[in-house]
């Protein structure tokens, strides 16, 4: 009979129930690793794929020479794609960066509480839309009466970035510190003078963001154009009373003709929408944390 | 005489250069009233911004039910169960009928929220509450990376490299081991179907569930969870028993949301869904969406009847979206959330 020698780390090494609870916990922690994992995995295959098809495509004529015909090995580029998504984005914004932001300021500083509640409903409901919706009203409003336009096309994607830019602004000026409007309003400083010049400052980076990543939401959008600017033709055109084409209606297109070389084609518009669009995106992040930075947030 | 010389107002007796005081006061009235007018006109211009998402909103509906109401005036409500869609510009040899696209737009959105909802949370769990700051400041933007791809990219890739995928790898498996089911039935040689479709949606709505309920859990007070951890439950018990229960209404309605947005999306579920009017269990088999129906139809619309009966498929999801959209709202703020915490 040997005396009991008494283990010092005994009481801390797990044992039966603790031995399962850890393993369970090992489990879970796991899998919310292999969970994130696979998204970004997702994203790089997705990045990667994208890139392996079109980076063949990519070069100086593609992005500046005409269309190609709805035809079997037709020579072209995505020129007019490119320069009409700018346009078509720079009217969706001209049209809803003021209509989100001074929705922000009416329901940040105006509103009462019967018309917060109905706008910020409105609001939610818009930002849930779905697009093809938002194009199909503009296609019954414009298209089928006045003819499709550059317009129409501008229309149907302000639909889409309003919510975006009027929720995005309403969260920063909502995170404006209260002790600068106390403090303009101890002044004696007229209301709008504090919004114009306190608030709409220090929430301008918060604003700024969400106009870029609005910006790049609708440059990616097919389905409100899809009906109200479509019937494009294969050269360059700016003018905003007749459709332009754009480069995701344009990928649309490519890839519904089939043509081995359009869908080639189709690979390299893609590539290049998909870096503009995460540019801006990153872009935007960059630019809000040195906003918030600036403002020692 | 008069027209020589003007008597100062009676206000200013002495020069304002020489009354400082009373100068001030002139001039705090004036700016007042620039003020006081300015102070209107950003008001009514602020309420003009309202008025415009107002009109937008009534006109979209008013738009919608428009068109509809040719299909709805021939149909009725029993477009809803109809499951013919025979396109033809003779009247007498259409119909419509939406039940093959509100089974579809159901079918694959409910697959993609399943799915969305494991994964998602799982990585606003990670994101928010486990992994270290640096790890999550870095896969945070990824994950949201993911939702910035654009849909007709992603459909370009669905059909050439999810498709192919689906059809080679996922379904035999699938089948042979939940075939029993039903809803994994009989692989098909092609695969464009519902599930590819869900497959699609399920990228697209991943970063949203993601990221709203990273910042759910973020919200959950850290007394709570220190609480939790110095009674000596694990990082699981922790989030099973404090963070879950504390954010669930905030899950469900991110759950809500991601199912809004699935059931909206058209393009890319329009390039991988199969697009046939087939009622099948088999998610093996293809299909279509209410979104996608009027993507891929509306432009090569044979007659007036068929536009309006698209139209109405618009209405259908339009009604879906807004009572999801409502649903979520009022999951979010609902009066479960007070007193849950006692």
């Amino acid at each position: 009979m040997s005396a009991i020698t008494p283990d010092p780390a005994h009481s801390l090494t797990p044992s039966g129930n603790l031995v399962r609870r850890q393993l369970i916990n090992r489990v879970f922690l796991a899998a919310t690793v292999g969970a994130a994992g696979l998204a970004v995995l997702v994203l790089f295959i997705l990045v990667y794929y994208v890139a392996k098809h079109g980076l063949g495509q990519l070069s100086f004529s593609f992005l500046f020479s005409q269309l190609p015909a709805d035809a079997p090995n037709a020579p072209g580029g995505i020129g007019p794609a490119l320069l009409g998504t700018v346009e078509l984005v720079l009217i969706a914004t001209v049209i809803a960066l003021p209509v989100g932001v001074l929705l922000a300021i009416y329901l940040s500083e105006f509103a009462g509480p019967r018309a917060n509640s109905l706008l910020r409903t409105l609001l939610d409901l818009m930002a849930g839309l779905p697009t093809i919706i938002a194009g199909i009203f503009v296609a019954g409003l414009i298209a089928r009466r006045i003819g499709e336009s550059a317009f129409a096309g501008g229309i149907a994607l302000s639909i889409v970035e309003v919510p975006l830019i009027a929720r995005a602004s309403l969260e920063s000026i909502s995170r404006v510190p209260s002790t600068l409007r106390e403090a303009a309003d101890a002044l004696g400083i007229a209301r709008w003078r504090s919004i114009v010049g306190v608030v709409l400052p220090t929430a301008s980076s918060g604003i700024v963001t969400a106009t870029i990543l609005a910006v790049a939401r609708a440059a990616g959008e097919t389905a409100p154009v899809l009906f109200t600017c479509d019937l494009f033709a294969q050269n360059f055109s700016v003018d905003p009373r007749h459709s332009i084409a754009s480069v995701p209606l344009e990928i649309f297109n490519l890839m519904e003709s089939g043509y081995p070389s359009a869908v080639d084609k189709a690979w390299g518009a893609a590539l290049v929408l998909m870096i503009v669009i995460l540019a801006m995106n990153i872009s935007a992040r960059v630019w809000l944390r040195r906003g918030e930075r600036k403002r020692g947030l | 005489m008069r027209f020589l010389y003007a008597p100062p107002p009676v206000t200013s007796l002495a020069s304002p250069e020489l009354n400082p005081a009373r100068a001030n006061r002139a001039r705090r009235i004036r700016l007042n009233a620039v003020d006081l007018r300015a102070n209107r006109a950003l008001k009514w211009l602020a309420l003009g911004g309202g008025v415009v998402i107002f009109i937008a909103m009534v006109g979209i509906v008013y738009q919608v039910i428009d068109g509809a109401s040719l299909a709805f005036g021939k149909y009725g409500v029993g477009f809803l169960a109809d499951s013919k869609w025979i396109p033809s510009p003779v009247t007498s040899l259409a119909r419509y009928g939406a039940w093959p696209f509100i089974y579809g737009t159901l079918v694959t959105s409910v697959v993609s929220v399943i799915l969305s909802m494991i994964l998602g949370v799982s990585i606003g769990l990670f994101l928010g509450l486990l992994a270290p700051r640096r790890v999550s400041m870095v896969i945070g933007p990824l994950v949201e990376m993911l939702a910035a791809v654009p849909s007709v990219v992603l459909g370009l890739i669905g059909i050439y490299l999810i498709c192919p995928f689906i059809s080679r790898d996922l379904e035999p498996p699938l089948h042979a081991v939940l075939g029993w089911t039903g809803v994994f039935g009989q692989p098909q040689p092609v695969g464009n179907s519902l599930f590819a479709a869900s497959l699609v949606l399920t990228i697209m709505v991943v970063p949203i569930v993601a990221a709203l309920t990273r910042d759910l859990f973020l919200t959950v007070p850290g007394e709570l969870r220190d609480g939790a951890e110095a009674l000596g439950a694990t990082r699981w018990e922790m989030i099973r028993g404090v963070v879950l229960p504390t954010t669930r209404s905030g899950i469900v309605a991110a759950g809500v949301l991601g199912f809004g947005r699935a059931i909206g999306e058209a393009i890319a579920v329009t390039a991988v869904v199969g697009g046939s009017a087939t009622v099948s269990a088999n998610l093996f088999e293809g299909g279509n969406t209410n979104a996608s129906m009027i993507a891929s139809q509306y432009i090569n619309a044979v007659s007036n009847l068929q536009i309006s009966a698209l139209f109405y498929l618009a209405l259908i999801l339009f009604v879906f979206s807004v009572i999801v959209n409502l649903t979520a709202r009022q999951i979010a703020k609902g009066p479960t959330d007070r007193g849950r915490l006692r």
